[in-house]
């Protein structure tokens, strides 16, 4: 039976391309913020959230948050002590976030508005690379626990973030931590890339996050395709 | 390991297009693969068989064509390839750089497909 050729050229995440554009224009319409933050598991994405939605909701900020895991409430339970609306998004298996789940899990929430909503991704590094959730920013964590060199190990993630986050920097020194080492390899996939160190255990790191996230309350901004 | 998703995706939107162009059996899909689109290759084949399995595509064949990272130089002020994923600078002039003109594709280029049987003549009286 002979053969023909059919041209297609057609993007395999179309249909999550385009929802995801929907949802940064509807964001941005509403004026909320929203911030995907990606990491291995274990890195602190949670702990980092706990703290930044405290001090949100403490200054009078509308906050709230999305979280993603494969199973269980846990994070979802232990971020809402922070006294801000919280949903948790089970995949049952998928290791990432996608667009339409965005969608649906807002949908279905009776909350907001939001001045800024933190979607916090499935622990991973590979997955959710390929994967716009309409998000206006994604901020890529990195624990001192890790390893320098993970942003070489994972380019694809780290060249897609805004933000990069060094998290447990109060370990620094007790893991030996590489701080110049770490900044190239980050710097080398994502050149000049903002980068911030925060602590469960003490203030200044954590300020400097809140700055980060202050500078783009109230404006919005959609970046350029 | 998000492949197998990516697999049904492609299986999904090449099984339409052969629908709407009339074929009757799918041979082959083309898909481009960016050095940057965060799908590996291996792992993309090895969930295809799978995600074929009682489709129009059963039995075809995935050809991937890779592409390299793409960035614009602006000290050069041209297109250069980048040799991996680790350095992104200019590997002319070492300018480092975030404009990236390729490499994220994921795409389904073309199908090769085999045309359905024509209906069988029916003998007029």
């Amino acid at each position: 039976m002979p053969t023909r050729i059919v041209e297609l050229r057609q993007g395999v995440l179309n249909k999550n391309d385009q929802l995801a554009r929907a949802l940064r224009e509807r964001f941005t319409r509403e004026g909320t913020l929203v911030i995907n933050l990606v990491s291995s598991p274990g890195t602190g994405k949670t702990l980092l959230l706990e703290q930044t939605l405290r001090r949100l909701v403490g200054a009078g900020t509308r906050a709230g948050a999305l979280v993603g895991d494969l199973e269980t409430d846990n994070d979802a339970r232990r971020l809402a002590a922070s006294g801000a609306p919280v949903r948790q998004i089970n995949t049952h298996g998928r290791c990432h976030l996608e667009a339409e789940m965005i969608g649906q899990h807002l949908d279905a929430w009776q909350a907001g508005p939001f001045d800024v909503l933190f979607i916090e991704n499935v622990g991973n590094l590979v997955c959710p690379s390929s994967y716009d959730l309409g998000e206006h920013h994604r901020v890529v964590l990195l624990s001192v626990t890790e390893g320098e060199d993970k942003p070489l190990k994972y380019p694809t993630i780290f060249n897609s973030a805004d933000v990069a986050v060094i998290t447990k920097y109060d370990l620094a020194a007790a893991c030996e931590f590489d701080d110049a080492a770490a900044m190239a390899s980050i710097h080398a996939v994502r050149p000049g890339m903002r980068i911030l160190r925060t602590s469960a255990r003490s203030a200044p790191g954590l300020d400097a996050w809140m700055a980060w996230i202050d500078e783009r309350l109230g404006r919005v901004i959609v970046p350029a395709p | 390991m998000h492949e197998l998703s990516i697999a049904h995706s492609i299986v999904s939107q090449a099984g339409q297009a052969a629908e709407r162009a009339g074929a009757g059996r799918v041979t082959a899909v083309r898909i481009v693969v960016g050095a940057l689109s965060g799908v590996s290759g291996d792992a993309l084949l090895f969930s295809y068989d799978l995600a074929t399995e009682g489709t129009l595509l059963a039995g075809s064949r995935l050809e991937i064509r890779n592409v390299p990272v793409v960035l614009h130089c602006a000290t050069c002020d041209r297109d250069v390839e980048l040799p991996d994923v680790q350095l992104f600078r200019c590997p002319v002039c070492a300018t480092p750089s975030l404009d990236v003109r390729g490499g994220r594709e994921l795409e389904i280029e073309a199908l090769e497909v085999e045309d359905a049987l024509p209906p069988l003549a029916t003998s007029e009286p």
